[in-house]
């Protein structure tokens, strides 16, 4: 298991280099004036441009300048500073702002997705073609259906405007009930897979072997489902909802846009709209780390789970 | 030639009372989709104590859905008992409510399956398995559980039983694996086992190892034992009686010298023809025709007339009795007694 990790730590720096490699390139590959874009529609003096030149080193051209720009800025990125946005602001301060918005909600709707989703599910897999069953089968194909761009602003607009049991917008400093009606929508989606998973693995387990061996054993009912499917049927379970809940912490930029929360998905679509590349590299350089260490979490948290995975 | 008169059975042809278990005229069917499948059609058999009964049967001859019937695991739907009784010491399982049967399960009957691996629980050490029995079922503590499980495995002959304790289900070889399955099954001390297929996974060498311990433990702890198995090998030299299943009927029914000496049924009579021997090397196999029923359209008649070599057209028509042969032997044959004497000679 330690080799197994290390292996993978391993791995994670190569990846990581390699992300950050092609989304730097990417944005400032696209980009034709840097310093005009820095300056949005304002003119540049020549003495603002050759002092800009000389701080972002746009003096080296070609793959060679590109390079020695990105080493630059990973030189930085290992020291732990993520640079400047256009903005003026330091990166890491806009994280350290955002973040906490982004886990709140991540956790918000993780919990909705676990306390539903996983609770039907399972209920949904014994009573297995009951109506109970039916009806959440149609309630999770129609969340998994409409796309999150047309369920948020529906939300909003219902929950939020029309019958205002929910804030509408969220603010700046949004507090926890600003932060349900989101939370909501976006676990809504983790909740109809958690649903649909679960009901699966449960209705597959309660047919598997060693079920009937539970039952010649003379235990109750209540105990054979509650341990000893329960325990192999939320394996699939907990590592989707680790995944998940990875990407849920890496910022949801569609729900945080809609409903005006100032999240890691907020600014990082900021950043897009106004071309403020240090911005998106910068947040995309620590969303992957994020991601790759929550893969890492639920390989091992897998092997912790079924005794049957060994990783050598 | 041996003459004895050949004469219908009455409905029940063991004396009332005297039987450990008893299973009367059952029937059971699987209502899919499809349509209906007539699993058990009519079986009846018995088991006294301390005795081993084998039931021979191919795939789909209803004798390892029997089985469940009795222990009362049958998946109610798609499967439906249809009428009969299965009685434990004089009292009608069927006819108990759920709670009753549970307690009867793993206590006074146990089961083993085909399939440990599959069957065990592949999440959960084996020592934490076979002590579930013991704190759920008998109220121990952990640690009283804990020092059981390994006396039960000591018992069953797994090497270094205190140590496998925390070892998962795949950790072991196949017979190891049917070892713990075995000391699950006797956590309780049950009276009667039911070993459904217990060597059929397993290797040719193992599986002699896995039937001397079933037989040293049956006699060892005074059980009776129905070996539910399609290896008329295994069966020879574990078994008292033989009932052999075809198509959701007991169709002979003997004791096992009698049986191998003379069978009495041609479906019997082919198994026993089909089993390779060494004073005929060389020649080729000898095989039963055809293929098994379809459960939904069972044959008219005998079940077995489409395959069977000494078929006429009574057997099409009419459905055989078991005609009582002597020495507590059974066949539902209307030629039984020809049969009989063809294999005899």
């Amino acid at each position: 298991m330690f080799r197994f990790i290390l292996r993978r730590l391993l791995q994670m720096v190569l990846a990581f280099f390699g992300t950050t490699l092609i989304v730097y390139a990417l944005m400032f590959a696209g980009q034709g004036d840097p310093i005009q874009a820095l300056a949005g529609e304002r003119p540049v003096t020549e003495a603002q441009r050759a002092y800009l030149t000389e701080k972002f080193h746009l003096d080296q051209t070609g793959v060679g300048g590109f390079f020695y720009r990105y080493f630059d800025y990973i030189k930085n990125l290992v020291q732990g500073d993520l640079g400047e946005s256009l903005t003026g602001r330091q990166i890491g301060d806009i994280l350290a702002a955002a973040w906490p918005v982004t886990v709140k909600l991540a956790l918000i709707a993780m919990t909705v997705a676990v306390l539903f989703g996983v609770t039907a599910g399972v209920l949904a897999g014994i009573r297995r073609a009951s109506i109970f069953d039916n009806s959440t089968l149609v309630l999770t194909l129609l969340v998994l259906g409409i796309p999150t761009i047309v369920l948020a602003p529906l939300a909003q607009y219902f929950l939020g405007v029309r019958w205002q049991v929910f804030p509408p917008t969220a603010g700046s400093d949004p507090d926890f009930y600003a932060l349900l009606l989101p939370g909501i929508v976006l676990g809504s989606l983790s909740l109809a897979t958690a649903l649909r998973l679960t009901r699966t693995s449960v209705a597959e387990n309660l047919r598997a072997d060693y079920v009937r061996t539970a039952r010649s054993k003379g235990l109750v009912k209540r105990r054979i489902v509650g341990v000893h499917v329960l325990r192999n049927s939320l394996i699939p379970v907990v590592t989707f909802l680790g995944v998940e809940l990875g990407n849920l912490m890496s910022g949801a930029i569609i729900t945080e846009g809609v409903f005006n929360i100032p999240g890691v998905g907020f600014n990082l679509f900021r950043g897009i709209r106004t071309e403020d590349g240090p911005l998106v590299v910068g947040i995309v350089s620590v969303l992957v780390v994020v991601y790759l260490v929550s893969n890492l979490v639920v390989d091992v948290l897998y092997a912790v789970l079924d005794p049957r995975i060994r990783y050598e | 030639m041996t003459h004895s008169v050949v004469q219908p059975t009455p409905a029940s042809p063991t004396p009332e009372g005297g039987h450990l278990l008893e299973v009367r005229d059952l029937h059971v069917e699987f209502r899919t989709g499809e349509g209906v499948a007539k699993v058990i059609n009519g079986v009846s058999y018995h088991l006294d104590a301390g005795e081993t009964l084998a039931v021979l049967g191919e795939s789909g001859s209803g004798k390892s859905v029997t089985a469940q019937a009795i222990m009362g695991i049958l998946d109610t739907p798609p499967a439906v008992i249809r009428s009969g009784e299965i009685r434990y010491r004089g009292r009608d399982l069927l006819s108990q409510s759920e709670e009753e049967r549970r307690q009867v399960r793993g206590k006074e009957i146990a089961m083993i399956f085909q399939d440990a691996l599959s069957a065990l629980n592949p999440t959960f050490p084996v020592g934490w398995q076979i002590g579930e029995t013991l704190r759920q079922r008998a109220g121990m503590s952990r640690g009283d559980a804990r020092r059981r499980a390994v006396e039960l495995m000591d018992l069953v002959k797994i090497p270094a039983a205190a140590k496998r304790l925390g070892d998962y289900p795949h950790q072991f070889s196949g017979g190891m694996r049917q070892r713990v399955m075995i000391a699950m099954a006797l956590a309780m001390d049950p009276k009667v086992l039911i070993a459904d297929e217990p060597t059929t996974a397993l290797d040719v060498t193992v599986q002699a190892q896995i039937m001397d311990l079933l037989a040293d433990l049956r006699r060892d702890l005074d059980m009776a034992m129905i070996l539910i198995t399609h290896d008329l090998g295994v069966v020879a030299g574990v078994a008292d009686r033989i009932a052999v299943m075809y198509a959701g009927r007991i169709v002979e029914h003997a004791d096992v010298r009698s049986l191998y000496r003379a069978p009495a049924h041609p479906y019997t009579k082919g198994l026993l023809e089909s089993i390779p021997r060494m004073d005929q090397r060389g020649q080729k196999l000898s095989t039963i025709r055809g293929l098994p029923p379809n459960l939904m359209r069972i044959p008219s008649g005998c079940p077995f007339h489409p395959r069977c070599p000494y078929a006429q057209q009574v057997c099409v028509d009419v459905v055989p009795h078991d005609l009582v042969l002597g020495d507590g032997r059974t066949s539902a044959c209307h030629f039984a007694q020809e049969v009989r004497d063809d294999s005899a000679r």
